[in-house]
């Protein structure tokens, strides 16, 4: 099988790469190794509304629901509400119908899509990269192609085969474990984010509800901070505390990266896009729309490479300015913040959480908080200075 | 030894993100461990479930 370029990785930063190149012309291939796309979520799936329509036209089938604010709680119980800001509308989506939808949005565009496709690694001749060796449903397979783009995830070997260290530092992954629950309490129109040092040590509980009182009810602690099974032992014991009568019906685990931006997201013949390049928001821990960004910028470059008929390190370039001016800048800002947020006890905690009570945030996004938090705590927020105002 | 007790892993990749040696690997729902894995017991931290462990 010959092509112009492999998407190795069928989630939303390999789909829309895939969608963009194929669109532009390009013989693409992408190669998902699950046999379902989509399946199993690793994921909150919440994601702003304002960001995903600038990128694609969301079908309702898409979303389980519309969410118009959040609730931060504090350690001591403390609450800041934030409702009706551009960014506190979002949506909360169904990932496995989502993702599919995307990916049939590639095909459609053009792309061959390949499940049940494992990539085994990197394929070279002449010491250049020439395509990727596979397992497809067991049976191996060689495609041909100058350039490959992994999108291949948390768990990204492409990078490593093309020589870009991506492997994560245990304070640069949070451990993630999730449940979907039905409880009679759970707002429907409201996220909800719980911080504390012993409920979520270095990351936060969060709850994004899915409608009719069903909920993604998770939380992520820092890699430094977890030891084996921490993560779904501190969910399940939030859940007895909080949720009491909640009913399970959904499992979800995971690793989220949050080291900041890579250095470099290309090697000779390979770009890499989403979680697979670090590019998960390191405060938020929101990776879908960085991903997808990375993915049309990626398209682009992939397109005019080929034309060019340059694959090297120096022909792709571009992608590297272009994501790190897009949405590198963000991410390395979000680093700080989580590097800062991630040291402070549960009085700072309650103390932050209680200097707003007498705060207006019902017109507030994130960087607007954080703005009030400053001029409240010039203190305890003086390491912040540079990044907030 | 690293053992992976399969009746508790949710495959969910964050081990091999964090192997520095690049010796797992995640095929849909099994983990596999290759030769080069030195033991250093990082996987087993990072492990949401508890399904990854050292056994001496």
């Amino acid at each position: 099988m010959k092509c112009d370029l492999i998407v190795v990785g069928g989630g939303p930063g390999g789909s829309m790469a895939a969608k963009t190149a194929a669109s532009a012309g390009l013989k693409v291939v992408m190669l998902e190794k699950r046999q379902e796309i989509g399946d199993p979520v690793r994921c909150a799936e919440g994601v702003s509304m304002k960001g995903l329509n600038r990128m694609v036209k969301p079908e309702p089938k898409w979303i389980s629901s519309v969410v118009k604010g959040a609730r931060i709680y504090a350690p001591d119980g403390k609450r800041v509400v934030m409702s009706e800001s551009s960014s506190g509308n979002g949506y909360i989506l169904e990932r496995k119908v989502f993702d599919r939808g995307l990916a049939m949005q590639a095909a459609q565009a053009g792309a061959k899509v390949l499940v049940k496709t494992r990539a085994l690694g990197l394929l070279r001749k002449d010491g250049a990269i020439s395509g990727v060796s596979a397992l497809r449903i067991g049976e191996p397979l060689q495609i041909e192609a100058p350039l490959i783009i992994g999108a291949d995830g948390v768990e990204s070997k492409v990078g490593r085969w093309a020589g870009i260290d991506t492997t994560l530092k245990l304070p640069d992954i949070e451990s993630c474990a999730q449940f979907l629950v039905h409880d009679a309490s759970i707002d429907d129109e409201y996220t909800e984010f719980f911080l504390g040092n012993s409920i979520a040590p270095s990351g936060y509980v969060w709850s994004f509800p899915k409608g009719e009182k069903l909920a993604n009810i998770g939380l992520g602690i820092q890699g430094s901070r977890s030891k084996p099974g921490e993560a779904v032992r501190l969910l399940r014991q939030f859940m007895k505390t909080r949720f009491p009568n909640g009913k399970v019906v959904e499992m979800v685990v995971g690793g989220d990266p949050c080291s900041g931006p890579i250095d470099s997201a290309i090697a000779d013949g390979v770009m890499l896009v989403g979680d697979a390049a670090h590019q998960t928001d390191p405060f938020t821990g929101g990776g879908i729309l960085n991903a997808m960004q990375a993915g049309i910028i990626a398209g682009e470059v992939a397109a005019e490479a080929i034309t060019a008929c340059d694959v090297s390190r120096s022909g792709l370039k571009e992608y590297d300015d272009r994501w790190k001016e897009d949405i590198g800048k963000i991410i390395a800002k979000s680093f700080q913040l989580k590097e800062f947020f991630v040291k402070l006890t549960d009085k700072d905690l309650n103390h932050l959480i209680g200097s707003m009570a007498k705060e207006d945030m019902s017109k507030m996004d994130l960087a607007g908080m954080l703005r009030v938090l400053f001029r409240l705590n010039p203190k305890l927020l003086w390491g912040l200075k540079s990044l907030i105002i | 030894m690293l053992t992976v007790n399969r009746y508790k892993c949710c495959y969910c990749g964050a081990c091999v993100a964090v192997c520095p040696t690049c010796s797992l690997e995640l095929v849909e729902t099994w983990l596999e461990v290759s030769a080069e894995c030195k033991e250093c017991g990082l996987c087993t931290k990072i492990c949401p479930v508890g399904a990854l462990e050292v056994e001496a």
